[in-house]
């Protein structure tokens, strides 16, 4: 923007940041340390009131602009080059007594997870109003205004909610408070670094909701950073969509979600486009769960009760709910780690036993898993090719040079083609750790693959690509998943039947066409209206609308 | 990449060069371990480097015998301990349950009492050779080992890549050796290096109190004792090995902090 519009003087946008170039060193063992330039050149204006979207895939640099507001670089991340002005001064120049006074007072900060953000040991009320007493604000007054801003938040018993401590409150009620925080000493200016990303749906509407009118409310302006441009959509007057520290496309909030003009963009807004046509549900069923009841160890409630779906052969059964719905558990169920209290599994027309133990080799190698974190679910110290070949060798006897073939064809089928067969799972990027366990799952040659929220820690366009070659699999060697997830937006793209769960039970089961056609159950409804949607107006639709409070609220 | 950092270079030139003259006492010693070649405490000489000891040994020829003697039940011992103990750790946090009680609480009680005192009372009772030295000692140092062992293969244990192995129908061997175990890798070696050192000083102290090495063999510990009065006549021969002890116990952690760093690469090696 700042080429379009005219350089105007510097006291009516609050924010402006020129030129500005953010470089890390990289200390790569055995070799001399070398800078790495992760910001070239943004410059960006806010005006008092507005709110600046910025959206980016992880590693495009947005955290570490939102921080540069506060002239803040995290993890030895150095702001060399370009002007910071905040209310009229270049804060690059004011120093560290200059940047205490800017920091907390001028400036807040809210942060992805809440959760880790806040002091266990000490209750709310002390952290939220602990920078406002030192601007110099007297106790009572700044007590008042918390609970004043918990009240606007929407938080319930805002009198007395500052006196629990941060377990005794759910995580969207955390965020918010962390919002409470962030406005207390009345700031001109917040950063909002993904503050809903790690909630529920379900939660993060009520979440989102709560921030959008505590803005308007309060009159901040606000850097809004995330990843999801449909969330970025409801509340933001600007968006800037930015990769690999670079702009690539700015301006209001209608233009870039409505008519984009960079292809980067477009793919952004376009991504969740994949057209599943369900399939008929005539085949037999590859597992059947009837009537499981399953509870942990020690405790004295049932997490699943009396739950009953099937899955057809080669189809897609998708198991949502929001978190502590009992959808993985159903899968440690399913796999024999948690023996089932009541009811009975029958798969591939075998009845499975309860525990792990009691399972045969070829049940074992036809149900496979995939995990949500690719990360910790691969040894670090295993390469790709150790990691793929072992259940070659386990199950099938494969040995040299027969193994590396058909490790190299697995490879060659998830798309990752020739040099990775020697890497280690830390040489390999998020979305080819996904793969690299697909093949794995691939290489038992399994009837079924459960797979856990297998996307939700990838960036959108990453995980598209994963859920495209999913469906590719399953179309090329017939075989079915059972597709945890909590997102709908997935649901809808890949899933041949849905089973919706809600606090350990089933609440709605069939094809995708039943199950997303009205008329809905209250939490059925509840949830598909939370799916964030691609428009303007829709937040303010959906509260309207809606027939039930989310359970985390 | 390759490139030794000097206080790993320092390390490994000491270590080899304390471990050489132990593989080679027979051809480096330049007397017999328990040879009379002179008076005693004679000062050195050319021909007795570092002087003689108490009854007229050539000093320089029982330090080497002895470093035979000290490294040997310390290397022994230190992989008899790490073998033992990180196995049944492994297990212990593998398995859960009964068995991770009965072994943990069983270590606990073996930790309760002193290994010093522990050592002595089973030393005295039971003859003191080399084997029985080098078994006293490994199994009361196993407890340590298992400890750590145990610690770190919990956290490991619950991680994903541990659950889908089990779901693949793994053996415990697999799962502790091939799962667990090069993840461990890293805290174990870094206590390698010290409880090797531990094993010098406790086998140099059971020789010093005369429960360890018998005379006529030598060892550290028991070269201190033998010369120990020579002190109040200001002769350092006692002090020698003293140096000796101190000096391997350096270069050996130097050593394994080096073998730390490269072990704690996640990939391969081949840079960050």
């Amino acid at each position: 923007m700042p080429e379009t519009s005219a350089p105007k003087s510097v006291s009516d946008s609050f924010l402006d940041i020129r030129n500005l170039v953010i470089e890390a060193t990289s200390y790569p063992p055995g070799e001399p340390p070398k800078d790495v330039t992760l910001v070239h050149g943004v410059s960006l204006k806010l005006e008092k009131g507005k709110v600046l979207g910025l959206i980016g895939e992880s590693g495009a640099g947005k955290s570490t602009i939102g921080l540069s507001s506060m002239a803040y670089g995290r993890g030895g991340v150095r702001i060399t080059g370009g002007e910071v002005f905040v209310n009229g001064r270049d804060i690059m120049k004011i120093g560290a007594g200059g940047l205490r006074a800017l920091r907390g007072k001028e400036v807040t900060y809210v942060a992805q997870s809440a959760a880790a953000a806040f002091n266990p040991a000490r209750p709310l009320m002390e952290q939220v109003i602990e920078t406002t007493l030192m601007g110099g604000m007297s106790r009572s007054e700044a007590e008042a205004r918390a609970v004043d801003l918990f009240r606007q938040l929407g938080l319930p018993n805002p009198e007395t909610i500052g006196q629990r401590f941060p377990h005794q409150v759910s995580g969207g009620q955390l965020q918010r408070v962390m919002t409470a925080m962030a406005l207390c000493p009345k700031p001109d200016l917040v950063v909002f670094d993904e503050p809903t990303t790690a909630l529920d749906v379900t939660t993060q509407i009520d979440v989102l909701a709560a921030i959008k009118r505590a803005i308007h409310e309060t009159g901040v302006a606000a850097l809004y950073i995330t990843h999801d441009l449909a969330v970025v959509a409801q509340v933001s007057d600007h968006i800037m969509v930015l990769r690999h520290g670079r702009m690539v496309e700015y301006g209001t909030c209608a233009q870039v979600i409505e008519t984009p003009h960079e292809a980067y963009t477009q793919a952004l807004v376009s991504v969740r486009s994949i057209d599943h046509t369900e399939k008929a549900p005539g085949a037999d069923p590859v597992l059947t769960v009837q009537g499981v009841t399953a509870r942990y160890k020690g405790t004295h409630f049932d997490v699943l009760k009396n739950v009953n779906v099937d899955l057809p052969a080669g189809q897609t059964l998708a198991v949502v709910g929001e978190s502590g719905s009992g959808k993985s558990t159903l899968a440690r169920v399913i796999t024999g780690l948690l023996p089932a209290a009541q009811g009975q599994i029958t798969f591939a027309g075998r009845r499975l036993s309860a525990d792990l133990a009691g399972r045969s080799r070829d049940d074992l190698r036809e149900l496979q898993m995939i995990y949500q974190m690719a990360d910790v679910a691969m040894n670090p110290r295993q390469t790709v090719e150790t990691i793929i070949g072992r259940p070659l060798e386990f199950y099938f006897g494969l040995k040299g040079e027969a193994k590396r073939k058909r490790v190299q064809e697995l490879l060659d089928q998830i798309e990752m083609g020739r040099g990775f067969a020697d890497r280690y799972p830390a040489e390999l990027s998020g979305g080819q750790k996904q793969r690299v366990c697909i093949a794995r799952a691939l290489a038992a040659k399994p009837r079924l693959i459960i797979c856990d929220e297998v996307t939700s820690a990838l960036d959108p366009l990453v995980a598209d690509g994963i859920l495209k070659l999913l469906l590719d699999l399953q179309a090329q060697q017939g075989v079915a998943y059972l597709f945890i997830t909590h997102d709908l937006a997935t649901v809808r793209a890949i899933a041949d039947r849905i089973a919706v769960m809600y606090k350990g039970e089933v609440r709605r089961y069939g094809p995708k066409s039943d199950v997303l056609a009205p008329p809905f159950d209250d939490y059925t409804d509840l949830l598909l209206s939370s799916v964030p949607e691609m428009r303007l107006g829709w937040l303010e639709e959906v509260l309207a609308h809606r027939r039930m409070a989310a359970a985390g609220n | 990449m390759r490139r030794i950092p000097l206080a790993a270079l320092l390390g490994l030139i000491f270590t080899g060069a304390y471990f050489a003259a132990a593989l080679f006492a027979p051809l480096i010693a330049p007397y017999g371990m328990a040879e009379v070649v002179g008076d005693s405490w004679e000062p050195s000489s050319a021909s007795h480097w570092l002087g003689t000891d108490s009854i007229g040994r050539d000093l320089l020829s029982r330090m080497i015998w002895g470093g035979r003697t000290t490294i040997f039940v310390a290397v022994c011992a230190t992989l008899l301990s790490f073998g033992l103990g990180s196995t049944l750790g492994f297990f212990a946090a593998v398995k859960g349950g009964w068995v991770d009680q009965v072994l943990s609480r069983t270590v606990d009680l073996m930790m309760s009492i002193p290994s010093l005192i522990s050592a002595l009372v089973v030393l005295s009772v039971m003859p003191v050779t080399l084997p029985v030295l080098i078994l006293v000692m490994g199994i009361l140092d196993s407890t340590r080992v298992y400890r750590l062992a145990r610690a770190v293969a919990v956290d490991i244990a619950v991680m994903d890549y541990v659950e889908a192995a089990r779901l693949r129908g793994e053996k415990q061997a697999w799962i502790i050796f091939r799962e667990i175990l090069p993840n461990a890798l890293s805290p174990l070696v870094a206590e390698m290096g010290l409880r090797f050192i531990f094993a010098v000083l406790f086998i140099s102290t059971l020789s010093f109190l005369g429960l360890g090495v018998q005379p006529p063999m030598a060892d550290w510990g028991g070269i201190v004792k033998e010369n120990k009065e020579g002190i109040v006549y200001g002769i350092p021969a006692a002090l020698i090995p003293a140096f000796a002890i101190a000096s391997l116990a350096i270069s050996v952690n130097l050593v394994a902090d080096w073998v730390l760093n490269r072990t704690s690469s996640l990939k391969g090696g081949r840079g960050a």
